[in-house]
C-alpha cells in the first residue's frame, strides 16, 4: 500500500511537471487561442452554410452543430489530435538511444509518459480551450448544456479521449524502435486521426458504410464521442455504452502498447545500447 | 552596412535571388538523394492536403449547393487557393521558422553570412515535398473547369495562370509580414497559422458562405479576396462580394506588388529591432 502511494505520488509530480512545462509558454499558448479561434470561426460559417441547406443534418440542429465546431477547437490540442503531444520526444529519445535511462527508472514507461500527457491535456484544455469556447458562445448562437452533471459527463469522456489518444500515439512512438525513423508512421497516424476523429466534420454526417466504420474506430473516442455526450445525443444507457466504447478501446490499445514496450526493451538490451 | 551588401535596391534583389537559388538548390540536392524518401513524403504531404477536399466532397454527398455554388463551382475557388497557396508555401513556408531562430539565437549565424537574410531564411530548410499541396490544387483546379460550363473569353483564360501567380505573392507576403511579427513576438508562430493556413482555408469556400464583416476584412484588411475569390467570381460569371466594381476581378497583381512591398518594409523594420540572445 505504502509503495502504491509512493507510485502514485511519483506520476502525480510528472503529471504536474508537464502541466508547468506547457504552462511556460505563454505567448504560444495566445497564439494558439487566436488561431483556435479564427478557424472555429471559419468552420462555423461552413457549418451555418451546411445546416442551412439541410436542416437536422447528422441528427444534429444548426445550434447543435455549431457547439460541435467549437468544442472541436477546444479539444483539438487536447486530444492531440494533430500530434505534438509526447511521441516526437520519445521517439527522439528511442532514435538517440536515451531511452535506456528512463528504462532504468523505477518507474513504468508506458505509465511515466501517459502522466505526462495527462499533464500536459489539462493544461491544453483550460488553456486553449475555454478561451475558444468562450468566445464561440458569446458570437454564435450554441446549444451548450445548462447543467453542471452533462459538463461532467463531458469532462470524463474528454478524459477517456486523451487515453485513448495517448494509447495511439504511444504505439507510433514505440514504432520508432524497429524504424529508427518514425516520420512517416506518424504522419500516416495524424492523417488518420484528423480524418476519422470527426475533426474535419462529424462522423455521423460521413455517408454510408464510411460512416459506420468511422464511428467503429477508435478515433472517433477523441472528438465524436465527447461531442455526443456535450450536445445531449448520450444520456442513460447510452451514455454508459459510450464510456464502454471508449475504455475498451483504451483498454485494448494500452495493452498494446505495453506488449510492444516488452517486445522493443528486450531488443534494447540485444542491442546492448 | 551589412558585408558583402551592394547598394543599390536592384542589386540587392538580385543578391537576394542568387542566395535563394543556391541555398533551395542545396536542399532539393539533398532531398533526392533518397529519392524513394522524397516520393513517400510528397504523396504523403499530397494525401494530408486533400483531406480538407475530401471533407467538401462529403459535405456535397449531403447537399446539392452549399452557399448558393455547386461542387465544380467551390472545387474551382478550392484549386486557386490551394494551388497558390501551395506555391507560396513550396517557396518560403519554412518563414514560421524564424520564431524559433530568434529564440535560440541562430539568426545570428545567418546575419554575418554575406547574402540577404529574407532569402536566406526563406530558403532554409527548402522542402521539395510541399510540390504536393500544388499539385493537388492544380488537379482539383483542371478537374474543376472541365466540370464546368465556361463561357472561355481571351481575357478568362488569361485570368486564370495570372490569379494563380499574384495569389502566391499575396500569400507570400503574409508569410514575410508574419516572420516579421516573430521578431517581437518570437514564439507566436500559431498567429501566422491562422492567416496563411486560415486564409487557405477560407478562401477554398465561396464568399457567400461567410458574414459580410469577415468577407470585408479579407478584402480591405488582408486582401488574401483577390487570391481567388475576385478573379475566381470574375471566370465562373459570378456577382463579387460586397457590391465591388468588375474590373477589381484585374487588380490582383496589384494588389500583390502592394502586400510585397508592405511585407518586405515590415521585414527591414523586424530586423532592425532584432536583438540577439547573445547565447
Amino acid at each position: 500500500m505504502c509503495v502504491r502511494s509512493g507510485r502514485f505520488r511519483l506520476y502525480a509530480a510528472v503529471a504536474a511537471g508537464s502541466f508547468r512545462r506547457f504552462a511556460t509558454y505563454r505567448i504560444a499558448t495566445m497564439a494558439g487561442v487566436f488561431t483556435n479561434t479564427v478557424f472555429g470561426v471559419i468552420l462555423t460559417y461552413t457549418y451555418i452554410a451546411l445546416w442551412d441547406e439541410k436542416p437536422g443534418l447528422g441528427g444534429y440542429d444548426q445550434a447543435q452543430a455549431l457547439t460541435y465546431v467549437w468544442l472541436g477547437q477546444a479539444l483539438l490540442t487536447t486530444v492531440a489530435v494533430m500530434g505534438g503531444g509526447f511521441e516526437d520526444e520519445l521517439m527522439r529519445r528511442i532514435r538517440t538511444g536515451d531511452i535506456a535511462i528512463d528504462l532504468y527508472r523505477p518507474a513504468d514507461l508506458q505509465t511515466w509518459w501517459l502522466a505526462g500527457d495527462l499533464g500536459r491535456a489539462l493544461f491544453q484544455l483550460l488553456a486553449r480551450g475555454v478561451a475558444p469556447m468562450l468566445f464561440g458562445a458569446v458570437i454564435f448562437q450554441l446549444a451548450l448544456p445548462g447543467d453542471v452533471l452533462t459538463w461532467l459527463a463531458t469532462a470524463l469522456a474528454v478524459l477517456l479521449g486523451v487515453v485513448v489518444s495517448f494509447a495511439l500515439r504511444f504505439l507510433v512512438a514505440l514504432s520508432a524502435f524497429w524504424l529508427l525513423d518514425g516520420t512517416g508512421v506518424a504522419q500516416i497516424a495524424w492523417l488518420a486521426s484528423t480524418f476519422f476523429s470527426g475533426m474535419l466534420l462529424p462522423l455521423n454526417v460521413f455517408p454510408g458504410a464510411l460512416g459506420e466504420v468511422a464511428r467503429a474506430l477508435p478515433w472517433s473516442a477523441l472528438i465524436q464521442v465527447p461531442a455526443d455526450v456535450l450536445l445531449g445525443e448520450r444520456s442513460g444507457a447510452e451514455l454508459a455504452a459510450a464510456y464502454a466504447f471508449q475504455a475498451g478501446w483504451a483498454a485494448v490499445l494500452l495493452a498494446a502498447g505495453r506488449l510492444l514496450q516488452a517486445v522493443a526493451t528486450r531488443r534494447v538490451v540485444v542491442q546492448g545500447g | 552596412m551589412r558585408a558583402g551588401s551592394a547598394d543599390g535596391p536592384l542589386e540587392r534583389a538580385r543578391d537576394g535571388l542568387r542566395a535563394y537559388r543556391m541555398i533551395t538548390a542545396m536542399w532539393i540536392r539533398s532531398t533526392l538523394a533518397y529519392r524513394a524518401s522524397f516520393a513517400m513524403t510528397a504523396l504523403g504531404n499530397l494525401t494530408a492536403t486533400a483531406l480538407d477536399f475530401v471533407a467538401i466532397l462529403l459535405m456535397f454527398s449531403q447537399v446539392d449547393v452549399l452557399g448558393g455554388y455547386r461542387l465544380p463551382e467551390v472545387a474551382f475557388l478550392y484549386g486557386a487557393a490551394s494551388s497558390a497557396f501551395g506555391l507560396a508555401d513550396l517557396a518560403i513556408g519554412s518563414m514560421d521558422r524564424l520564431g524559433r531562430r530568434v529564440r535560440d539565437g541562430t539568426l545570428d549565424t545567418l546575419l554575418v553570412r554575406p547574402a540577404p537574410v529574407l532569402a536566406q531564411v526563406a530558403a532554409d530548410q527548402f522542402a521539395l515535398r510541399r510540390l504536393g499541396r500544388v499539385v493537388q490544387g492544380l488537379l482539383i483546379l483542371g478537374y474543376a473547369c472541365a466540370a464546368l460550363d465556361i463561357a472561355w473569353t481571351p481575357l478568362k483564360v488569361l485570368l486564370v495562370p495570372l490569379m494563380l501567380v499574384s495569389g502566391a505573392g499575396i500569400f507570400m507576403a503574409v508569410f514575410v509580414a508574419g516572420a516579421a511579427f516573430q521578431f517581437v513576438a518570437q514564439d507566436a508562430s500559431e498567429v501566422q497559422n491562422a492567416f496563411t493556413y486560415g486564409g487557405n482555408t477560407l478562401l477554398q469556400y465561396p464568399p457567400s458562405v461567410f458574414g459580410k464583416d469577415l468577407v470585408r476584412g479579407a478584402t480591405f484588411l488582408v486582401p488574401i479576396a483577390f487570391v481567388n475569390w475576385l478573379p475566381g467570381l470574375y471566370v465562373l460569371g459570378r456577382p463579387y462580394p460586397l457590391g465591388l466594381p468588375s474590373w477589381a476581378a484585374f487588380t490582383p497583381p496589384l494588389v500583390a506588388a502592394g502586400c510585397c512591398a508592405l511585407a518586405g518594409l515590415a521585414w527591414r523594420a523586424g530586423l532592425r529591432s532584432y536583438r540577439s540572445t547573445g547565447s
